[in-house]
Parts: structure tokens; sequence; C-alpha cells
């Protein structure tokens, strides 16, 4: 019935919104931030270790919201560890315009792991599901407590 | 004397057809609009008297003596003659038109608030509010030295009476503002008790029947309550024009809302002088034509008649919430004993948004979300709910279409 959902549910959507790798508060960690989308009622709390150089050692967080929010903090966790936090940022630039146009650079093999949320670019209400929980990451690596995705 | 009941029955059919919209197809499927409670679609009386408006008689009113002026008056003040009669008001200059509820609340919560209520005494709403019956009243709160207090909703999502009565007992309380339906529950308050138990304590009272002029017959000298607020976007008129009815005497002992033209008795820089109500709360060009879709509106809904749209909503609400019961995972939220057909659910496993994605996608319109009541959502440990609801061209049918769909967007996030 719903096949034609399958763009923007995809397994690896419905598979991390169902069971987060990275859901969960960091025991130890060096910066934080919240973030909320006011008009939907959703939240995020993310959480980052940095590794002795400066680059994101591990990423996690806590998040009430739907599907694909759940599912892009998750793959945002997966896809950070290892970036410098100007990587980080340059790449959420690179995967807020793949979330609103679907176009996906098939040389950039970082957005590549992001390539599942391509698929919200048809529902542009949804966008920002995708998009709160980087809006937090980089709230946290600029050392500011809240963000917002409106 | 003899009587028979006639058995109250609702063409389904014959009304669908008076709503041009309900033709149109949604991603290929049938339009099953389960939004109504946000805003109802409207009928080919309310497009044509609008359009006609428009093509033969539009001017400004009140002001031009010239033909085009009266008739367009006359057509105005001719909406307000139906919404007093929609009310049974006592009296039409009772009628204030507004934009909606929610400026009639700020009205009230403005001009009663600021130029009667004195500091110290208290408002009263309750917990299953809509924000524009919270927020409105939280200003008067930090402007004017006004308590508010919120009276409890129990488990089943009715008001607590016991409590609410409590809460009135210092005689602090000068206003009760309550919803007279839930927009989230479904729920109808028990207007005439509560009226009973405010007046009984000093205090006055304000129902949002938002929601309950759409589904119920709504008799303001009956209810003898003070003030009364609806909407026309969801009587099946158009947006921008809604009603505050208030008793006369209270209108005239308050202040102005807005100044500007319409709403003077004379000027000079030195003092100024109110109109005569409803005028005084009319501040500027009015919303004329919208004024006259609602009456348009009021009249299609009386043509159709409450006795027929109760009977209607009754058997659509208990299909639905039999169908819904069905469904593992699905939970209703509310069990009131008197309620209508606005059913707020959550599905196990599925984020009310995911659902209201997956519905959509089978041309079924529901809205998710927190339904502009936040503190609700909260007493019941939510942050929102997919919501269902019904107007008078709702099926049977597409209730069932609404139940079969969601069993299989649990099946998608099982």
């Amino acid at each position: 019935m719903f096949e034609d959902l399958r763009d923007l549910y995809q397994e690896v959507i419905l598979d991390h919104g169902r069971r987060p790798r990275h859901g969960h508060r960091l025991a130890a960690y060096d910066a934080s931030a919240k973030g909320d989308n006011p008009m939907c009622g959703d939240r995020v709390q993310v959480w980052v270790k940095h590794a002795a150089d400066g680059r994101i050692a591990e990423t996690g967080f806590e998040a009430r919201g739907c599907a694909i929010s759940i599912a892009s903090a998750d793959l945002m966790a997966e896809t950070v560890a290892g970036s410098t936090p100007a990587e980080a940022r340059a790449l959420f630039a690179r995967f807020r315009d793949m979330a609103r146009t679907g176009v996906c650079i098939e040389s950039d093999t970082l957005l590549e792991r992001l390539r599942p949320l391509a698929g919200v670019h048809a529902y542009p209400s949804r966008v920002k599901c995708a998009t709160l929980a980087w809006h937090a990451l980089l709230a946290a690596l600029d050392g500011n407590g809240e963000a917002t995705s409106e | 004397m003899n009587v028979t009941t006639r058995p109250v029955l609702l063409d389904v059919d014959a009304i669908r057809a008076e709503f041009p919209i309900l033709r149109q197809t949604v991603r290929g499927k049938p339009l099953v609009f389960l939004d109504s409670a946000a805003s109802a679609q409207k009928p080919r009386a309310v497009i044509d008297a609008m359009v006609s408006a428009m093509e033969t008689q539009y001017a400004n009113v009140h002001r031009g003596l010239h033909w085009m002026s009266e008739r367009t008056t006359d057509a105005y003040e001719g909406a307000r003659d139906a919404a007093g009669r929609l009310i049974n008001a006592r009296d039409r200059r009772e009628i204030v038109f507004v934009r909606n509820s929610t400026e009639a609340l700020n009205l009230v919560a403005h001009s009663y608030g600021r130029g009667v209520l004195r500091p110290g005494q208290a408002v009263l709403i309750s917990e299953m509010e809509h924000h524009s019956n919270i927020v409105p009243w939280q200003m008067l709160r930090d402007a004017h030295g006004i308590e508010l207090r919120v009276a409890p909703v129990t488990d089943a999502g009715e008001l607590d009476l016991a409590a609410f009565e409590s809460l009135l007992d210092d005689g602090r309380v000068g206003l009760v503002s309550i919803t007279h339906m839930s927009n989230v529950l479904g729920t109808y308050t028990p207007a005439e008790r509560i009226v009973r138990i405010a007046h009984a304590h000093g205090a006055k009272v304000m129902l949002d029947g938002s929601q309950a002029v759409v589904h119920r017959r709504v008799d303001v000298q009956a209810l003898d309550v003070d003030f009364y607020a609806f909407t026309g976007h969801k009587l099946y008129g158009p947006t921008g024009i809604g009603v505050l009815w208030a008793r006369r005497e209270l209108l005239e002992a308050m202040p102005p809302f807005l100044g500007g033209g319409e709403m003077i008795g004379t000027v000079s820089w030195e003092h100024t002088t109110w109109a005569e109500v409803p005028h005084k709360f009319e501040a500027g060009t009015p919303a004329i034509l919208e004024a006259i879709g609602l009456g348009a509106a009021i009249g299609f809904v009386e043509g159709v008649g409450y006795e027929a749209i109760a009977a209607h909503e009754a058997s659509l609400t208990e299909h639905a919430l039999a169908r819904l019961a069905a469904i593992e995972g699905l939970r209703v939220l509310g069990r009131a004993q008197d309620r209508g057909g606005v059913i707020s659910f959550t599905l196990e496993g599925a984020h009310p948004h995911d659902v209201a994605t997956l519905l959509d996608r089978q041309g079924i319109a529901v809205r998710a979300g927190h339904h502009c009541a936040e503190p609700l959502m909260r007493r019941f440990g939510l942050q929102g709910t997919a919501r269902a609801s019904f107007g008078i061209y709702t099926t049977l049918g597409e209730i069932d279409v609404l139940a079969d769909t969601l069993l299989r967007v649990r099946e998608f996030f099982a």
C-alpha cells in the first residue's frame, strides 16, 4: 500500500528510526546542545566528545520525534565520527542542500552515507525533521546550548 | 397529543454534492478529509454568496450614501441577524464580528479583563484549553495582576467538576473561560452546570464554542452564559470572520478593544465618544465578504438542521471509536461520556507525524501534533497525537478507509 513512500521511509531509515545506535547520552563529553522544533514538538539533545586532535570522536543523542528525525540524528552521529568541526559544518551545508533538492553528489563519500534521507525533499514539511539534530550538533560545536530548526 | 418521532436522517450524498472540493483526488486517491476541526470545507452556497457579492453588490458598509453601499450593508447586517438567530441571542446588537475565536477571546481578555476585572481577581480556565484560551489570559495576568487558575481534567478527559468548583470557593474568580467542546478530546463540557456553579460564586462565564457550534445547537439564553465565541471557518464558512456574543450590558460596560473608524460616535482632539454596541468593537472596515459568507454558511447549516447533524455525527463517532478500538496498539485519548466527532489517538511504534504522512499518501487528511494544546498533551504525557475529525460531509465509508489504512500503517512500522 505504501510502496511509493519507500523513497522517504527506506529500510535504513526505518531501521535507524527504530533502533538508533547512537541514541544515548555520552558518559563523558566536551560539548552538548539541545535542538527544538516548536512547531511539531520534536526535541533532541546532542553530546559530542572530541579526540585529542580536536576531531569529533563520538556523538550521542537523545531525541523524541518521528522516524525521520531519529534516523537522521543516528546517521549524522555515525557519519561525523572522525570529522573536524569545520568538516562537520561543511557536510551539514551539503546535507541541507540534498534534503531540499534530493540531489546527492556521487563523489561525496560522506554525503553518500546520508543519501537515504534525500527522499525528504519531496516532503517540504519534513525537511526540518531531518535537519533538527544537525542544528543541535552545530550549536554544540559552536558552544551554544540551544538550536531550533525553524 | 400524539407525538411521532420523525427519524432524523442526513442525506450525506446530497450534502457532499454541495461541496465542490470533495470531488478532488489527492495523490490519485479520493480525498478523505478528516481535518474539519482545524478548518472545514466550504459548500457551494458560501462560495456563491461571496462571489455574487463581489460581482453584483460590493461597496464599503455603513458609510456610502449610495445604492451599492446600502445593499452591502444590508447583506452584512443580515449576517449579524443570522448569527444571532443561530445561537438564539436576545438582541442582534449582542453580536460582534471579529476575525475568529482567538480575536474574540483576546477582545474579552483585553476589554473585560482590563476594563472590568480588578487586580487581585482571578480568571479560571481548564486544562483542556486551546492556546487561544490560555495565552490571552496569561498576558492579562502579567499586565494587570490577575491570577490565572486552571481546573484539571480527569483521566477520562472530562472537566473535574469538583476541583473546578473548589477553585471558585474563595469568591475571587471574576471570569470563567472554558471550551464548550475540546478540539483534542472531543469532550463536550457540561456548560449548563459550569454556568450555574460559576454564577453561584459570582463569576461570569465565557464559552469557546469554536468546535461545539459546528455540531450542536447552541442557545446562549438557555445556557445562561455571559460570553460566547465561535469562528466562521470551522462552521463551513470563510476564514477571517468570527463572532463574539456577549450580554448587551456587559458589552456596554466594556471599553473598546481597537480604536479607529466605524467604532466612534464623534472624534475631536479633546474627546472622542464611542459608537453604540456592537460597532464600538468593530473598528475599521470589517470583513464584509467574509461576513456575507458566514451568513450563507449559517443558512446552510440551518437548512440541514442540527438534529440531523448531531445524529449523523453520533453515528460516525460511534463507528469510529469501535473501529479504532479494534486496532492493536492504538490508543484513543480520552473517553468522555459526552463526546463528539473529534478523535485524537496514538499508534504504538509510530510517531504521529509519520502516521499522518502515510495516511496522506492514501488521500487521507488528518492533523498531527499538539493541536495548539500543549498543556493538555503534557497532562496525558504525550508530545502529540494524530487527530481525525468529522464534518457534515464525512461518511462511514471514509472512517472504514481510515481504520483499514491505520492497520497497514501499523504493519509498516512494526
